[in-house]
């Protein structure tokens, strides 16, 4: 077993200080160390996109990034998408519009889809599904998820205010 | 919206706020104190002889608890259970313990756990075991397995082949030969449906924690069957039934495949037994593509008589399955017992042979994938009409109409014995043909062939079977049950025996009792999956949730309600038969202005005080609803593809799909449910595909291999439904899970050999393939 190694990592805004084995998965530190269960594992292999989280405001597939990698960093997650009894547009239109059946791709195809939103606040239904490439669902054949997306995007550009939280 | 309006409202589901939000939990989000990781040793070969394990440095790793092998489990582990074992399975042939004894038999079969402090170190032991193998030849291509001389999985048995079924032909023959010298034609044609992977995002999980003190046993599965796990495992381990409880927590995705008990459920529950702490396992992606079930795998040889018209006269079938190496609970029965029964589809096929070789190969074992023999089933009958219309030069739409069984034939026994409930096939196609503008775009595609462009339109009116029982199909009964309780303050507690996980029941049962009892939605809550608090059930899985389960909480409600109108009539002081409940009021016909509400009556039930004599107090019923026939969905899908003939590259234009499921009680959920079967339908047809080399490896190991669609990948479909209520149930619904994917694969494949214009052409459509059609490399 590895020497441990001190991290410090902001995840939600909450800073923590911890001891990790450098093989640690980013992803295995928000799951085991920090219990934030929200973010998921689907592939292993950077595939299927459901382990998705911000790291310092961008989209990063949890499973290949080390938790020593995350040093110092800003970590973003699903539990901290939306102030706490409110739900981020992204989110109200995943529940809108059906965008989810069992569940599981879907905390990293919102965080995906965050980073979408952001880079491209009016997109097309190509743009989306090019945007979620990385992303996969085996239960809504995306369809609906397009849908989401398009919702959020409308509600995100009518309303006044910017986008809450996710860590920037 | 009205509370009376329930049934048939789009409602956003209740489950999503959780899912949403993060804060679901799924198995392996389950911390428990103490809790040790195991890591599975699987083996590297597809067919090896095993000479030793060395256990021991594994065992002397700092952090590592326990190793275990099949030695260790001797006596202790019961067999991996099996439903129906077909011919020389039931002398053992194809059943498996948890882990393997002297051989391995595919690539990934389980030969040794690890039990450590976390779920790194249980990796790091697990690396440190000495397996020294002898490998073996492998039988892998299934027809060559089948043949004298081919490797053999259990040498003792002489043969690859458990069970064959090869009914004398003499009466089709003469079918044949008469249409023949009628002036009609024979195809013939060998299919296949190649190898799956179920794929659920979520992989296959499992906490077990043994209670020394209690004797008891909680095992947390990501599973679609609690109770049928649970009654196994009880079995398997040796724990009376009522000091076992199984819980289902959140499930990401299963789709069939977590309709099984498998090895290690059973050995994380040995261990915790053992170790007296609670363990955890989690599959990872290459072992869930490498041990989990895969699906399909079927090579159908069809043969179809058919008069100069069309009419398709006598149908003959050989089927062979790939059984892979071990049966699972219904690896043996796909073919026959869930396929065959509905290879006829949605035509009138008087004469019907179906005869079939089910095989062991050294793969992993094949069962239930969404559809579960039914998509093979369906694409038998979607390929005959397409290779008779193909060989008489007539549309397929026309070869389909002729064929149909038609509106008054209902209930309609076909050839192979099934009884179809109620259908109107032309129903579906007049609107599929409507949606998809049918007559221009077959003037489009004369357009664009003339141009030298590649265009396909494809069509499936598929049906299916589901809802099953009823009675007498398996071993045990195939009903559901629904606990229902009225709490005092009016609020509905339903505990369901089936094992929803994605498809929504939470929402539209809530639905189903909402309506019912004319109370606000909120005011129901569904709970299932844990065999301590919910009615024994069968589960889910089958397309058979809403079917026998919602008609289960209908029946239980029934109930409830007839014992508030009692008690709601001496307080109205009126004759029992003269109440009725609405919009959540129990009044007397005719005189709406003296009402009891919904809440007053449950209260005064619970409380008792103030109840007439001879009224048992509270509100709580039990049902076991069992159906007596099955449900036949069915409907009509319409593919558009247009292939580059530089690249072989198809696209899928437009896919439009009429689905008729009876009623819908929340359309939206139908809609989803679709959606998610066409994608499913379309990868089996466009990129998905098990592929194991030759010595037995698998090739397909990882996501980068194994190709699910993408976003890019899939078109938005043109959805659409008609409404026929089945007779065989009190909600008029059949099942939509599993039909998109029945419907859609057919059509993706007859768009795709439409287009090329030759007679078949075997699943998926890679670019490649197409492209050596295309320059006939």
């Amino acid at each position: 077993m590895a020497m441990k190694r001190e991290i410090t990592v902001t995840v939600n805004g909450q800073q923590h200080h911890s001891q990790v084995e450098p093989r640690m998965l980013l992803v295995h530190y928000l799951r085991d160390v920090l219990d934030l269960t929200g973010t998921h594992i689907g592939c292993d292999t950077s595939q299927c996109g459901a382990c998705t989280v911000l790291l310092n405001g961008d989209s990063v597939k949890a499973c290949t990034v080390l938790a020593v990698q995350a040093d110092g960093s800003e970590v973003t997650t699903i539990e901290g998408l939306a102030p706490e009894g409110s739900l981020h547009p992204i989110q109200e239109g995943f529940w809108e519009k059906h965008g989810l059946q069992c569940g599981f791709c879907t905390p990293g195809m919102i965080m995906a889809s965050y980073q979408l939103l952001k880079n491209n606040p009016n997109p097309t239904e190509d743009e989306i599904r090019k945007g979620l490439e990385g992303n996969i669902c085996r239960c809504t054949g995306y369809q609906n998820i397009v849908r989401a997306v398009q919702y959020a995007a409308e509600q995100m550009r009518t309303a006044a205010t910017a986008p809450v939280g996710a860590g920037e | 919206m009205g509370v009376a309006a329930m049934v048939g409202a789009p409602i956003k589901r209740r489950e999503d706020p959780r899912l949403i939000t993060g804060q679901a939990t799924y198995v392996d989000d389950i911390k428990l104190v103490g809790m040790l990781h195991m890591a599975v040793l699987r083996s590297p070969y597809g067919h090896a002889r095993i000479k030793s394990i060395n256990t021991e440095a594994a065992r002397n790793h700092p952090g590592v608890v326990a190793v275990y092998t099949s030695e260790d489990l001797k006596g202790a582990v019961g067999k991996v259970p099996v439903i129906i074992p077909l011919g020389k399975m039931t002398e053992g042939m194809g059943i498996r313990g948890p882990l393997a004894e002297g051989k391995v038999r595919f690539y990934g079969d389980p030969v040794a756990v690890v039990i450590a402090d976390d779920r790194y170190t249980a990796r790091d032991g697990r690396d440190l075991i000495e397996v020294d193998y002898e490998p073996l030849p492998a039988a892998i291509d299934v027809e060559k397995a089948m043949q004298p001389g081919a490797p053999l999985l259990y040498e003792e048995f002489g043969t690859n082949v458990p069970f064959a079924m090869h009914p004398p032909t003499e009466e089709i023959d003469k079918v044949f030969e008469q249409t023949k010298a009628d002036g009609g034609i024979v195809v013939k044609q060998r299919i296949v449906n190649q190898r799956l992977a179920p794929t659920s995002i979520e992989t296959r999980g499992v906490v077990a924690d043994y209670n020394k003190g209690s004797r008891s046993l909680t095992l947390w599965s990501s599973s679609q069957i609690p109770h049928l796990l649970r009654d196994y495992l009880s079995a398997a381990v040796g724990l009376p039934q009522h000091q076992v409880r199984v819980i289902v927590p959140e499930v990401g995705g299963a789709f069939g495949s977590k309709l099984n008990v498998y090895p290690e459920e059973l050995v994380t529950a040995f261990a915790s037994m053992k170790l007296g702490r609670p363990v955890k396992w989690i599959e990872d992606r290459s072992e869930a593509l490498a041990a989990t079930i895969h699906g399909r795998d079927q090579i159908d040889y069809i043969e179809a008589a058919a008069t100069r018209e069309g009419k398709v006269t006598g149908l003959k079938v050989y089927g062979v399955s790939d059984l892979g190496a071990y049966s699972q609970m219904f690896t043996d029965v796909i073919m026959i017992g869930f396929g065959y029964p509905v290879s006829c589809g949605a035509y009138d096929i008087k004469h019907l042979h179906l005869s079939g070789d089910i095989v062991f190969t050294n793969k992993a074992p094949t069962d239930a994938y969404r559809g579960a023999g039914r998509p093979e089933a369906a694409y038998i009958a979607e390929r005959v009409m397409d290779l008779v219309a193909h060989e008489l030069g007539k549309d397929p739409v026309e070869v389909r109409r002729i064929n149909f069984i038609k509106p008054d034939q209902f209930p309609y026994k076909s050839a192979a014995g099934a009884v179809y409930d109620t259908g109107d096939y032309e129903l579906t196609l007049n609107k599929a043909l409507a949606l998809v503008d049918y007559q221009n775009l077959r003037a489009e595609q004369a357009r664009k062939r003339a141009e030298g462009k590649l265009m396909g339109i494809g069509i499936s009116s598929y049906i299916e079977i589901c809802g099953f029982g009823p009675k007498g199909t398996l071993p045990y009964g195939l009903y559901e049950s629904a606990r229902v309780r009225v709490e005092q303050s009016g609020t509905v507690m339903v505990y369901t025996g089936s094992s929803p996980h994605g498809q929504g029941e939470e929402t539209s049962f809530a639905q189903i009792v909402a309506e019912e009892f004319g109370i606000p939605i909120d005011s129901v809550m569904v709970i299932h999956g844990d065999t301590d608090s919910t009615p024994e059930g069968r589960n889910t899985y089958g397309s058979r949730t809403t079917a026998v389960g919602g008609s289960a909480v209908f029946t239980a409600v029934q109930r409830l309600k007839e014992k508030m109108k009692l008690i709601a009539s001496h307080v109205l002081e009126a004759n029992v038969s003269d109440v009725a409940l609405e919009d959540g009021k129990f009044s007397v016909a005719g005189a709406p202005q003296k009402s009891v509400s919904f809440t007053e009556v449950a209260t005064a039930a619970n409380l008792s005080n103030t109840l007439a004599p001879g009224i048992e107090p509270g509100l709580e019923t039990t049902v076991f609803w069992e159906a007596e026939a099955c449900v036949f969905p069915f409907g009509t899908h319409i593919c558009v593809v247009e292939i580059d003939k530089d690249t072989g590259e198809a696209e899928i234009k437009r896919f439009v799909a009429v689905d008729d499921c009876g009623r819908q009680i929340n359309p939206m959920l139908v809609e989803g449910q679709i959606h998610g079967g066409i994608a499913q339908g379309i990868g089996q047809a466009m990129y998905e595909g098990v592929i194991y080399g030759e010595d037995g490896q698998l090739l397909t190991a990882t996501l980068t291999d194994y190709a699910m669609p993408l976003t890019t990948e899939l078109p938005s479909f043109e959805t659409d439904s008609t409404v026929t209520l089945t007779t065989v149930n009190p909600l008029g619904v059949k099942g939509i899970g599993e039909a998109g994917t029945i419907g859609s694969t057919p059509a993706v494949s007859n768009a795709i050999i439409d287009a090329l214009g030759v007679e078949h052409l075997d699943m998926p459509y890679t670019s490649e393939k197409l492209w050596k059609v295309i320059h006939q490399k």
